[in-house]
Protein backbone atom coordinates (compact mmCIF):
# COMPACT_ATOMS: atom_id res chain seq x y z
CA UNK A 1 0.00 0.00 0.00
CA UNK A 2 0.94 3.97 -0.93
CA UNK A 3 2.88 4.59 2.24
CA UNK A 4 1.48 8.36 1.53
CA UNK A 5 -2.07 7.13 1.54
CA UNK A 6 -1.79 5.26 4.98
CA UNK A 7 -0.26 8.19 6.55
CA UNK A 8 -3.25 10.29 5.25
CA UNK A 9 -5.81 7.64 6.34
CA UNK A 10 -4.35 7.45 9.66
CA UNK A 11 -4.65 11.23 9.86
CA UNK A 12 -8.27 11.32 9.24
CA UNK A 13 -8.48 8.65 12.19
CA UNK A 14 -6.69 11.47 14.31
CA UNK A 15 -9.05 14.45 13.36
CA UNK A 16 -12.10 11.80 14.44
CA UNK A 17 -10.51 11.25 17.16
CA UNK A 18 -10.04 15.13 18.24
CA UNK A 19 -13.32 16.03 17.62
CA UNK A 20 -15.05 12.99 19.35
CA UNK A 21 -12.46 14.18 22.50
CA UNK A 22 -13.75 17.91 22.10
CA UNK A 23 -17.52 16.57 21.72
CA UNK A 24 -17.36 14.30 24.54
CA UNK A 25 -15.71 17.61 26.59
CA UNK A 26 -19.59 18.75 26.81
CA UNK A 27 -20.26 16.76 30.06
CA UNK A 28 -18.25 16.21 33.04
CA UNK A 29 -19.11 12.53 32.95
CA UNK A 30 -17.73 11.65 29.84
CA UNK A 31 -15.13 14.09 29.71
CA UNK A 32 -12.07 12.32 31.22
CA UNK A 33 -12.72 10.05 28.32
CA UNK A 34 -12.98 12.09 25.77
CA UNK A 35 -9.43 13.37 26.56
CA UNK A 36 -8.09 9.67 26.62
CA UNK A 37 -9.31 9.49 22.88
CA UNK A 38 -7.85 12.81 21.93
CA UNK A 39 -4.74 11.52 23.23
CA UNK A 40 -4.71 8.45 21.20
CA UNK A 41 -5.92 10.36 17.99
CA UNK A 42 -2.62 12.39 18.90
CA UNK A 43 -0.55 9.35 19.19
CA UNK A 44 -1.38 7.35 16.26
CA UNK A 45 -0.75 11.00 13.95
CA UNK A 46 3.06 11.29 15.84
CA UNK A 47 3.44 7.52 14.94
CA UNK A 48 1.96 7.31 11.82
CA UNK A 49 4.32 10.46 10.55
CA UNK A 50 7.54 8.61 11.87
CA UNK A 51 7.12 6.18 8.84
CA UNK A 52 7.43 9.02 6.40
CA UNK A 53 9.86 8.67 4.00
CA UNK A 54 11.29 12.17 4.50
CA UNK A 55 12.46 11.45 7.81
CA UNK A 56 15.85 9.72 7.80
CA UNK A 57 17.37 10.27 11.10
CA UNK A 58 15.74 9.74 14.09
CA UNK A 59 18.43 10.95 16.63
CA UNK A 60 17.12 14.27 16.68
CA UNK A 61 13.84 13.19 17.21
CA UNK A 62 14.67 11.55 20.11
CA UNK A 63 16.43 14.07 21.70
CA UNK A 64 13.96 17.00 21.04
CA UNK A 65 11.23 13.90 22.10
CA UNK A 66 12.67 12.89 25.37
CA UNK A 67 13.31 16.92 26.35
CA UNK A 68 9.87 17.33 25.49
CA UNK A 69 8.09 14.66 27.35
CA UNK A 70 10.06 15.15 30.57
CA UNK A 71 9.32 18.63 30.60
CA UNK A 72 6.14 18.35 29.99
CA UNK A 73 5.01 15.35 32.53
CA UNK A 74 6.68 17.01 35.12
CA UNK A 75 4.88 20.28 34.89
CA UNK A 76 1.18 18.71 34.14
CA UNK A 77 2.41 16.28 37.81
CA UNK A 78 3.62 19.35 40.12
CA UNK A 79 1.28 22.48 39.16
CA UNK A 80 -0.41 23.56 41.53
CA UNK A 81 -4.73 24.20 40.22
CA UNK A 82 -4.13 28.18 41.32
CA UNK A 83 -1.37 28.18 38.58
CA UNK A 84 -3.26 26.66 35.66
CA UNK A 85 -3.75 30.05 34.17
CA UNK A 86 0.16 30.15 33.92
CA UNK A 87 1.14 26.97 32.98
CA UNK A 88 -1.91 27.52 30.29
CA UNK A 89 0.02 31.01 29.37
CA UNK A 90 3.40 29.14 28.76
CA UNK A 91 2.16 26.23 26.45
CA UNK A 92 0.23 28.92 24.21
CA UNK A 93 3.36 30.10 23.82
CA UNK A 94 4.97 26.77 23.45
CA UNK A 95 2.60 25.61 20.39
CA UNK A 96 3.34 29.44 18.60
CA UNK A 97 7.39 28.92 19.29
CA UNK A 98 6.91 25.54 17.46
CA UNK A 99 4.62 26.72 14.69
CA UNK A 100 7.73 29.47 14.30
CA UNK A 101 10.50 27.23 14.14
CA UNK A 102 8.72 24.94 11.98
CA UNK A 103 8.30 27.59 9.55
CA UNK A 104 11.97 28.99 9.84
CA UNK A 105 13.26 25.26 9.20
CA UNK A 106 11.09 25.40 6.36
CA UNK A 107 12.43 28.98 5.04
CA UNK A 108 15.89 27.54 5.57
CA UNK A 109 15.56 24.13 4.09
CA UNK A 110 14.13 25.91 0.51
CA UNK A 111 14.50 29.66 0.38
CA UNK A 112 13.49 29.72 -3.10
CA UNK A 113 10.01 28.53 -2.63
CA UNK A 114 6.62 29.96 -5.00
CA UNK A 115 5.25 32.65 -3.30
CA UNK A 116 2.31 30.97 -2.08
CA UNK A 117 5.18 28.93 0.31
CA UNK A 118 6.60 31.66 1.60
CA UNK A 119 3.01 34.03 2.04
CA UNK A 120 2.57 30.65 4.37
CA UNK A 121 5.75 31.04 5.73
CA UNK A 122 5.67 34.56 6.89
CA UNK A 123 1.96 33.88 8.48
CA UNK A 124 3.47 31.03 10.12
CA UNK A 125 6.46 32.76 11.76
CA UNK A 126 4.26 36.33 12.31
CA UNK A 127 1.48 34.23 14.28
CA UNK A 128 3.62 32.07 15.89
CA UNK A 129 6.29 34.89 17.13
CA UNK A 130 3.42 37.32 18.62
CA UNK A 131 1.53 33.64 20.18
CA UNK A 132 5.19 33.34 21.85
CA UNK A 133 6.05 36.75 23.14
CA UNK A 134 2.83 37.87 24.16
CA UNK A 135 2.37 34.50 26.13
CA UNK A 136 5.48 34.61 27.79
CA UNK A 137 4.44 38.55 28.83
CA UNK A 138 1.03 37.08 30.37
CA UNK A 139 2.64 34.25 32.15
CA UNK A 140 5.10 36.96 33.54
CA UNK A 141 1.93 39.05 34.31
CA UNK A 142 0.04 35.95 35.68
CA UNK A 143 2.59 34.71 38.07
CA UNK A 144 3.10 38.30 39.16
CA UNK A 145 6.79 37.92 37.63
CA UNK A 146 6.33 40.83 35.61
CA UNK A 147 3.42 43.01 37.99
CA UNK A 148 0.02 42.86 36.94
CA UNK A 149 -0.42 46.33 35.80
CA UNK A 150 -1.08 48.25 32.85
CA UNK A 151 1.61 49.21 31.04
CA UNK A 152 0.88 52.67 29.07
CA UNK A 153 3.11 55.11 27.44
CA UNK A 154 1.76 58.44 25.42
CA UNK A 155 1.95 57.32 21.42
CA UNK A 156 1.89 53.72 22.07
CA UNK A 157 -1.43 52.80 19.59
CA UNK A 158 1.27 54.99 17.20
CA UNK A 159 3.96 52.89 18.05
CA UNK A 160 2.09 49.48 17.66
CA UNK A 161 0.67 50.81 14.48
CA UNK A 162 4.08 51.71 13.01
CA UNK A 163 5.18 48.28 14.32
CA UNK A 164 2.30 46.67 12.29
CA UNK A 165 3.00 48.34 9.58
CA UNK A 166 6.50 47.45 9.22
CA UNK A 167 5.80 44.07 9.52
CA UNK A 168 3.18 44.03 6.67
CA UNK A 169 6.19 46.07 4.89
CA UNK A 170 9.05 43.44 5.35
CA UNK A 171 6.50 40.68 4.46
CA UNK A 172 5.69 42.07 1.06
CA UNK A 173 9.62 42.81 0.60
CA UNK A 174 10.55 39.58 2.11
CA UNK A 175 8.07 37.18 0.01
CA UNK A 176 9.01 39.15 -3.43
CA UNK A 177 12.59 38.61 -2.77
CA UNK A 178 12.99 35.23 -1.27
CA UNK A 179 16.88 34.50 -1.77
CA UNK A 180 18.32 37.83 -0.91
CA UNK A 181 16.39 38.42 2.02
CA UNK A 182 17.27 35.93 4.93
CA UNK A 183 17.70 39.28 6.69
CA UNK A 184 14.34 40.13 6.11
CA UNK A 185 12.86 36.82 7.45
CA UNK A 186 14.91 37.35 11.25
CA UNK A 187 13.79 41.01 11.02
CA UNK A 188 10.37 39.75 10.42
CA UNK A 189 10.63 37.10 13.61
CA UNK A 190 12.46 40.38 15.82
CA UNK A 191 9.47 42.52 14.98
CA UNK A 192 6.41 40.07 15.28
CA UNK A 193 7.89 38.96 18.55
CA UNK A 194 7.96 42.42 19.53
CA UNK A 195 4.32 42.83 18.55
CA UNK A 196 3.48 40.09 20.75
CA UNK A 197 4.90 42.01 24.15
CA UNK A 198 3.17 45.78 22.73
CA UNK A 199 0.19 43.55 22.62
CA UNK A 200 0.08 42.40 25.88
CA UNK A 201 2.00 44.90 28.10
CA UNK A 202 -1.49 47.44 27.89
CA UNK A 203 -3.58 44.74 29.39
CA UNK A 204 -4.06 44.17 33.41
CA UNK A 205 -4.44 41.32 35.42
CA UNK A 206 -8.06 41.41 35.91
CA UNK A 207 -8.25 41.10 31.62
CA UNK A 208 -6.07 38.01 31.82
CA UNK A 209 -8.86 35.42 31.02
CA UNK A 210 -9.27 37.26 27.84
CA UNK A 211 -6.04 36.99 26.78
CA UNK A 212 -5.04 33.98 27.99
CA UNK A 213 -8.09 32.99 25.65
CA UNK A 214 -6.93 34.53 22.74
CA UNK A 215 -3.55 33.40 22.75
CA UNK A 216 -5.37 29.97 23.23
CA UNK A 217 -6.61 30.91 19.53
CA UNK A 218 -4.04 32.74 18.18
CA UNK A 219 -1.47 29.07 18.81
CA UNK A 220 -4.37 27.29 17.33
CA UNK A 221 -4.13 28.99 13.87
CA UNK A 222 -0.45 29.10 14.30
CA UNK A 223 -0.67 25.74 13.69
CA UNK A 224 -2.94 26.36 11.48
CA UNK A 225 -0.55 28.33 9.32
CA UNK A 226 2.40 25.89 10.10
CA UNK A 227 0.16 22.62 8.30
CA UNK A 228 -0.36 25.46 5.27
CA UNK A 229 3.36 25.79 5.02
CA UNK A 230 4.05 22.01 5.10
CA UNK A 231 0.92 21.21 3.35
CA UNK A 232 -0.61 18.69 5.96
CA UNK A 233 -4.39 18.46 6.54
CA UNK A 234 -4.08 17.51 10.18
CA UNK A 235 -2.30 20.43 11.20
CA UNK A 236 -5.26 22.91 9.83
CA UNK A 237 -7.72 20.41 11.40
CA UNK A 238 -6.62 20.92 14.79
CA UNK A 239 -5.51 24.22 14.55
CA UNK A 240 -8.68 25.03 13.12
CA UNK A 241 -10.31 23.15 16.45
CA UNK A 242 -8.30 25.10 18.94
CA UNK A 243 -8.01 28.38 16.89
CA UNK A 244 -12.26 28.04 17.21
CA UNK A 245 -12.23 27.42 20.72
CA UNK A 246 -10.25 30.23 21.87
CA UNK A 247 -12.23 32.66 20.01
CA UNK A 248 -15.53 31.05 21.52
CA UNK A 249 -13.72 31.38 24.99
CA UNK A 250 -12.56 35.14 23.93
CA UNK A 251 -16.30 36.04 22.93
CA UNK A 252 -17.80 34.45 26.41
CA UNK A 253 -15.28 36.77 28.29
CA UNK A 254 -15.80 40.13 26.42
CA UNK A 255 -19.87 39.55 26.74
CA UNK A 256 -19.22 38.78 30.63
CA UNK A 257 -17.36 42.16 31.41
CA UNK A 258 -19.86 44.07 28.94
CA UNK A 259 -16.80 45.03 26.50
CA UNK A 260 -15.88 44.56 23.21
CA UNK A 261 -12.42 42.64 22.43
CA UNK A 262 -10.69 46.52 21.11
CA UNK A 263 -11.22 48.00 24.52
CA UNK A 264 -9.75 45.40 26.18
CA UNK A 265 -6.96 44.79 24.17
CA UNK A 266 -6.34 48.60 23.84
CA UNK A 267 -7.53 50.47 26.82
CA UNK A 268 -5.60 49.55 29.63
CA UNK A 269 -8.98 49.15 32.21
CA UNK A 270 -7.84 49.88 35.50
CA UNK A 271 -4.93 52.59 34.70
CA UNK A 272 -7.26 55.43 34.01
CA UNK A 273 -8.40 56.98 36.87
CA UNK A 274 -11.65 58.39 34.96
CA UNK A 275 -15.12 57.52 35.71
CA UNK A 276 -15.44 55.85 39.01
CA UNK A 277 -18.93 56.03 39.34
CA UNK A 278 -21.04 57.21 42.11
CA UNK A 279 -19.64 56.91 45.88
CA UNK A 280 -21.55 54.01 47.60
CA UNK A 281 -22.34 55.42 51.39
CA UNK A 282 -23.58 53.99 54.12
CA UNK A 283 -23.05 51.85 56.56
CA UNK A 284 -21.40 48.50 56.89
CA UNK A 285 -22.49 45.47 59.29
CA UNK A 286 -19.86 43.93 60.44
CA UNK A 287 -20.51 40.48 62.49
CA UNK A 288 -18.28 37.73 63.85
CA UNK A 289 -18.24 33.79 62.85
CA UNK A 290 -20.51 32.89 65.74
CA UNK A 291 -23.10 35.58 64.17
CA UNK A 292 -22.95 33.89 60.95
CA UNK A 293 -23.02 30.62 62.03
CA UNK A 294 -26.52 31.03 63.68
CA UNK A 295 -28.02 32.94 60.67
CA UNK A 296 -26.49 29.71 58.53
CA UNK A 297 -27.39 27.36 60.87
CA UNK A 298 -31.17 28.38 60.03
CA UNK A 299 -30.94 28.55 56.52
CA UNK A 300 -32.25 26.00 54.08
CA UNK A 301 -30.78 27.18 50.91
CA UNK A 302 -27.04 29.07 50.73
CA UNK A 303 -24.91 29.39 47.79
CA UNK A 304 -21.47 30.38 48.03
CA UNK A 305 -20.08 33.34 45.49
CA UNK A 306 -16.24 32.63 44.26
CA UNK A 307 -13.95 34.48 43.53
CA UNK A 308 -10.07 34.95 42.78
CA UNK A 309 -9.76 35.81 45.92
CA UNK A 310 -10.80 32.46 47.19
CA UNK A 311 -7.48 31.37 45.33
CA UNK A 312 -5.35 33.50 47.27
CA UNK A 313 -6.70 32.70 50.54
CA UNK A 314 -6.35 29.01 49.71
CA UNK A 315 -10.03 28.86 51.13
CA UNK A 316 -11.79 26.06 48.28
CA UNK A 317 -10.94 23.47 51.14
CA UNK A 318 -12.34 25.04 54.42
CA UNK A 319 -15.54 26.00 51.57
CA UNK A 320 -16.49 22.81 51.10
CA UNK A 321 -16.31 21.19 54.23
CA UNK A 322 -18.65 24.27 55.09
CA UNK A 323 -20.58 23.85 52.56
CA UNK A 324 -21.07 19.49 53.40
CA UNK A 325 -21.89 20.38 57.35
CA UNK A 326 -24.51 22.80 55.83
CA UNK A 327 -25.73 20.06 53.69
CA UNK A 328 -26.11 17.34 56.85
CA UNK A 329 -27.98 20.08 58.52
CA UNK A 330 -30.75 19.99 55.48
CA UNK A 331 -29.96 23.12 53.52
CA UNK A 332 -29.31 23.15 50.12
CA UNK A 333 -25.76 24.30 49.19
CA UNK A 334 -24.89 25.61 45.30
CA UNK A 335 -22.00 27.46 44.26
CA UNK A 336 -22.62 29.80 41.37
CA UNK A 337 -19.26 31.30 39.55
CA UNK A 338 -19.33 33.59 37.17
CA UNK A 339 -17.80 33.39 33.79
CA UNK A 340 -14.38 35.97 34.95
CA UNK A 341 -14.56 34.59 38.30
CA UNK A 342 -10.90 33.67 38.56
CA UNK A 343 -7.81 34.44 36.32
CA UNK A 344 -8.79 32.14 33.19
CA UNK A 345 -12.07 31.12 31.81
CA UNK A 346 -13.24 28.15 34.43
CA UNK A 347 -10.44 28.57 36.82
CA UNK A 348 -12.94 28.51 39.39
CA UNK A 349 -14.83 25.24 38.83
CA UNK A 350 -11.09 23.67 38.75
CA UNK A 351 -10.46 24.80 42.01
CA UNK A 352 -13.84 23.61 43.99
CA UNK A 353 -13.77 20.02 42.09
CA UNK A 354 -10.30 20.01 43.61
CA UNK A 355 -11.65 20.10 46.61
CA UNK A 356 -14.36 17.84 46.19
CA UNK A 357 -17.10 19.44 45.56
CA UNK A 358 -19.54 17.67 43.49
CA UNK A 359 -19.80 19.36 39.84
CA UNK A 360 -24.01 19.28 40.00
CA UNK A 361 -23.66 21.89 42.79
CA UNK A 362 -21.35 24.19 40.56
CA UNK A 363 -23.78 26.64 39.07
CA UNK A 364 -23.58 28.90 36.14
CA UNK A 365 -24.70 32.49 36.51
CA UNK A 366 -27.68 32.75 34.16
CA UNK A 367 -29.33 29.35 35.97
CA UNK A 368 -28.86 31.27 39.66
CA UNK A 369 -30.07 34.98 39.12
CA UNK A 370 -33.58 34.17 38.38
CA UNK A 371 -33.81 31.37 41.82
CA UNK A 372 -31.70 34.41 43.82
CA UNK A 373 -34.67 35.77 45.30
CA UNK A 374 -35.13 32.10 47.05
CA UNK A 375 -31.85 32.06 48.26
CA UNK A 376 -31.42 32.68 51.95
CA UNK A 377 -27.79 33.22 52.34
CA UNK A 378 -25.18 34.33 49.85
CA UNK A 379 -21.99 33.93 50.52
CA UNK A 380 -19.54 36.05 48.85
CA UNK A 381 -16.07 34.90 48.91
CA UNK A 382 -13.19 36.76 47.69
CA UNK A 383 -15.20 38.19 44.96
CA UNK A 384 -16.14 41.96 44.09
CA UNK A 385 -17.13 43.41 40.49
CA UNK A 386 -18.86 40.55 39.74
CA UNK A 387 -21.33 40.68 42.52
CA UNK A 388 -21.61 44.57 42.34
CA UNK A 389 -25.03 46.07 41.97
CA UNK A 390 -23.92 49.41 40.49
CA UNK A 391 -23.14 47.59 37.35
CA UNK A 392 -27.01 47.15 37.14
CA UNK A 393 -28.17 50.55 38.25
CA UNK A 394 -25.25 53.72 38.43
CA UNK A 395 -25.21 54.59 35.04
CA UNK A 396 -21.80 56.16 35.83
CA UNK A 397 -20.00 53.28 37.23
CA UNK A 398 -17.36 51.81 34.55
CA UNK A 399 -18.68 48.14 35.04
CA UNK A 400 -22.75 49.38 34.02
CA UNK A 401 -24.02 46.86 31.93
CA UNK A 402 -21.78 43.88 33.17
CA UNK A 403 -23.82 41.10 33.87
CA UNK A 404 -23.59 40.28 38.03
CA UNK A 405 -24.56 37.83 40.15
CA UNK A 406 -27.75 39.37 41.30
CA UNK A 407 -26.31 38.15 45.16
CA UNK A 408 -28.32 41.33 46.36
CA UNK A 409 -31.49 39.66 46.02
CA UNK A 410 -30.55 36.93 48.34
CA UNK A 411 -32.59 37.46 51.75
CA UNK A 412 -28.76 37.53 53.71
CA UNK A 413 -25.41 37.95 51.39
CA UNK A 414 -22.16 37.38 53.74
CA UNK A 415 -19.40 39.10 52.58
CA UNK A 416 -15.89 37.94 53.05
CA UNK A 417 -13.31 40.11 52.88
CA UNK A 418 -9.82 41.25 53.81
CA UNK A 419 -10.56 44.86 54.69
CA UNK A 420 -12.65 48.11 52.80
CA UNK A 421 -10.30 48.17 49.27
CA UNK A 422 -12.16 48.49 46.19
CA UNK A 423 -12.20 45.53 43.86
CA UNK A 424 -9.33 45.25 40.80
CA UNK A 425 -11.65 47.55 38.75
CA UNK A 426 -11.33 49.83 41.80
CA UNK A 427 -14.62 50.72 42.04
CA UNK A 428 -17.24 51.20 44.92
CA UNK A 429 -19.08 48.25 45.72
CA UNK A 430 -22.71 49.39 46.93
CA UNK A 431 -23.60 46.19 48.22
CA UNK A 432 -21.49 46.73 51.00
CA UNK A 433 -23.60 48.88 52.42
CA UNK A 434 -26.92 47.30 51.90
CA UNK A 435 -29.43 47.01 54.22
CA UNK A 436 -29.17 42.70 54.04
CA UNK A 437 -25.30 42.55 53.51
CA UNK A 438 -23.48 41.27 56.69
CA UNK A 439 -19.39 41.99 56.75
CA UNK A 440 -17.28 39.19 58.07
CA UNK A 441 -13.65 40.79 57.82
CA UNK A 442 -10.46 39.18 57.89
CA UNK A 443 -8.71 36.68 55.79
CA UNK A 444 -11.43 33.94 53.94
CA UNK A 445 -9.90 30.96 54.96
CA UNK A 446 -9.75 31.88 58.80
CA UNK A 447 -13.18 33.40 58.63
CA UNK A 448 -14.66 30.16 57.18
CA UNK A 449 -12.67 27.97 59.71
CA UNK A 450 -14.37 30.10 62.37
CA UNK A 451 -17.81 29.62 61.12
CA UNK A 452 -16.79 25.46 60.46
CA UNK A 453 -15.28 25.20 64.62
CA UNK A 454 -19.06 27.03 65.39
CA UNK A 455 -20.81 24.41 63.45
CA UNK A 456 -18.98 22.10 65.16
CA UNK A 457 -19.24 22.82 68.77
CA UNK A 458 -23.16 22.85 68.44
CA UNK B 1 2.14 24.57 -4.58
CA UNK B 2 -0.96 24.28 -7.23
CA UNK B 3 -3.94 26.01 -7.16
CA UNK B 4 -5.79 22.91 -6.90
CA UNK B 5 -4.08 22.35 -3.72
CA UNK B 6 -4.69 25.46 -2.15
CA UNK B 7 -8.14 25.49 -2.65
CA UNK B 8 -8.69 21.82 -1.36
CA UNK B 9 -6.34 22.71 1.80
CA UNK B 10 -8.55 26.02 2.30
CA UNK B 11 -11.84 23.82 2.42
CA UNK B 12 -10.36 22.13 4.78
CA UNK B 13 -9.61 25.21 7.14
CA UNK B 14 -13.45 26.32 6.10
CA UNK B 15 -15.40 23.45 7.54
CA UNK B 16 -12.80 22.47 10.35
CA UNK B 17 -13.63 26.40 12.23
CA UNK B 18 -17.81 25.67 11.31
CA UNK B 19 -17.43 22.54 12.87
CA UNK B 20 -15.05 23.93 15.61
CA UNK B 21 -17.37 26.34 16.76
CA UNK B 22 -20.81 23.79 16.50
CA UNK B 23 -18.61 21.63 19.08
CA UNK B 24 -17.42 23.58 21.46
CA UNK B 25 -19.82 26.13 21.70
CA UNK B 26 -21.42 22.87 23.69
CA UNK B 27 -18.77 22.63 26.36
CA UNK B 28 -20.00 24.12 29.49
CA UNK B 29 -18.44 27.19 31.27
CA UNK B 30 -17.40 24.45 34.14
CA UNK B 31 -14.84 22.86 31.54
CA UNK B 32 -13.61 26.02 30.12
CA UNK B 33 -10.00 25.41 32.34
CA UNK B 34 -9.71 21.70 30.55
CA UNK B 35 -10.76 23.22 27.21
CA UNK B 36 -8.39 25.38 27.27
CA UNK B 37 -5.87 22.95 28.48
CA UNK B 38 -6.91 20.18 25.98
CA UNK B 39 -6.71 22.03 22.95
CA UNK B 40 -3.08 23.05 24.00
CA UNK B 41 -2.44 19.71 23.66
CA UNK B 42 -4.35 19.46 19.96
CA UNK B 43 -2.53 22.61 19.14
CA UNK B 44 0.80 20.29 19.87
CA UNK B 45 0.27 18.67 16.33
CA UNK B 46 2.87 21.24 15.38
CA UNK B 47 5.12 17.90 16.50
CA UNK B 48 4.44 16.54 13.25
CA UNK B 49 5.39 19.25 11.36
CA UNK B 50 8.17 19.00 13.98
CA UNK B 51 8.96 15.86 12.98
CA UNK B 52 9.86 15.79 9.45
CA UNK B 53 11.87 18.88 9.71
CA UNK B 54 14.11 17.44 12.66
CA UNK B 55 14.24 14.14 10.59
CA UNK B 56 15.04 15.40 6.85
CA UNK B 57 17.63 18.00 8.99
CA UNK B 58 20.46 16.19 7.40
CA UNK B 59 24.28 18.01 8.72
CA UNK B 60 23.11 21.81 8.57
CA UNK B 61 23.51 22.65 11.86
CA UNK B 62 21.17 25.48 12.18
CA UNK B 63 18.17 23.14 10.66
CA UNK B 64 19.04 20.29 13.38
CA UNK B 65 18.74 22.95 16.43
CA UNK B 66 15.21 24.04 14.74
CA UNK B 67 13.75 21.07 14.16
CA UNK B 68 14.89 19.64 17.26
CA UNK B 69 13.46 22.36 19.36
CA UNK B 70 10.62 22.38 17.60
CA UNK B 71 9.68 18.97 18.40
CA UNK B 72 11.10 19.52 22.16
CA UNK B 73 8.38 22.31 22.56
CA UNK B 74 5.43 20.43 20.81
CA UNK B 75 5.83 17.32 22.82
CA UNK B 76 5.83 19.70 25.97
CA UNK B 77 2.78 21.09 24.97
CA UNK B 78 1.18 17.22 23.46
CA UNK B 79 2.39 15.25 26.72
CA UNK B 80 2.14 18.01 29.49
CA UNK B 81 -1.46 19.25 27.58
CA UNK B 82 -3.16 16.06 27.91
CA UNK B 83 -1.76 14.73 31.39
CA UNK B 84 -2.35 17.80 32.76
CA UNK B 85 -6.62 18.12 31.55
CA UNK B 86 -6.37 14.16 32.79
CA UNK B 87 -5.26 15.24 35.87
CA UNK B 88 -7.99 18.33 36.09
CA UNK B 89 -10.77 15.76 34.93
CA UNK B 90 -10.35 13.38 37.30
CA UNK B 91 -11.16 15.71 40.08
CA UNK B 92 -14.43 16.65 38.60
CA UNK B 93 -16.95 13.86 40.41
CA UNK B 94 -20.26 13.35 40.67
CA UNK B 95 -21.85 14.10 43.94
CA UNK B 96 -22.34 10.59 45.91
CA UNK B 97 -26.05 9.48 45.65
CA UNK B 98 -25.76 8.26 49.32
CA UNK B 99 -24.77 11.41 51.97
CA UNK B 100 -22.34 9.96 54.00
CA UNK B 101 -23.10 11.24 58.11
Amino acid sequence: MNLDLLINLVYIAAAIMFIFGLKMLSSPATARQGNFISAIGMFLAVVITLLSKEIIDFHWIVIGFIIGAVVGAFAARLVAMTQMPEMVALFNGFGGIASLLVGWEAYHASPNSAVFTLTTIFLSVLIGGVTFSGSIVAWGKLSEVFGGKPTLFPGQKVVNALLLLAIVTAGILFILNPLGGYNIFIGIMLLALILGVMAVIPIGGADMPVVISLLNSYSGLAACAAGFVIQNNILIVAGALVGASGIILTNIMCKAMNRSLANVLFSGFGATTAGKGAAAQGEVKPIVADDAYLILEAASSVVFVPGYGLAVAQAQHVVRELGELLEQNGCEVRYAIHPVAGRMPGHMNVLLAEANVPYDQLVEMDDINPIMETVDVAVVIGANDVVNPAARTDESSPIYGMPIINVDYAKTVFVLKRSMAAGFAGIDNPLFFNENTRMLFGDAKASISGVVAAFKEK
Amino acid sequence: MDPATLIFLAFILMLSIFLGFEVISKVPATLHTPLMSGSNAISGITLVGALVSAGAAGDDTLSIILGTAAVAFATINVVGGYLVTDRMLGMFKKKPTEVKK
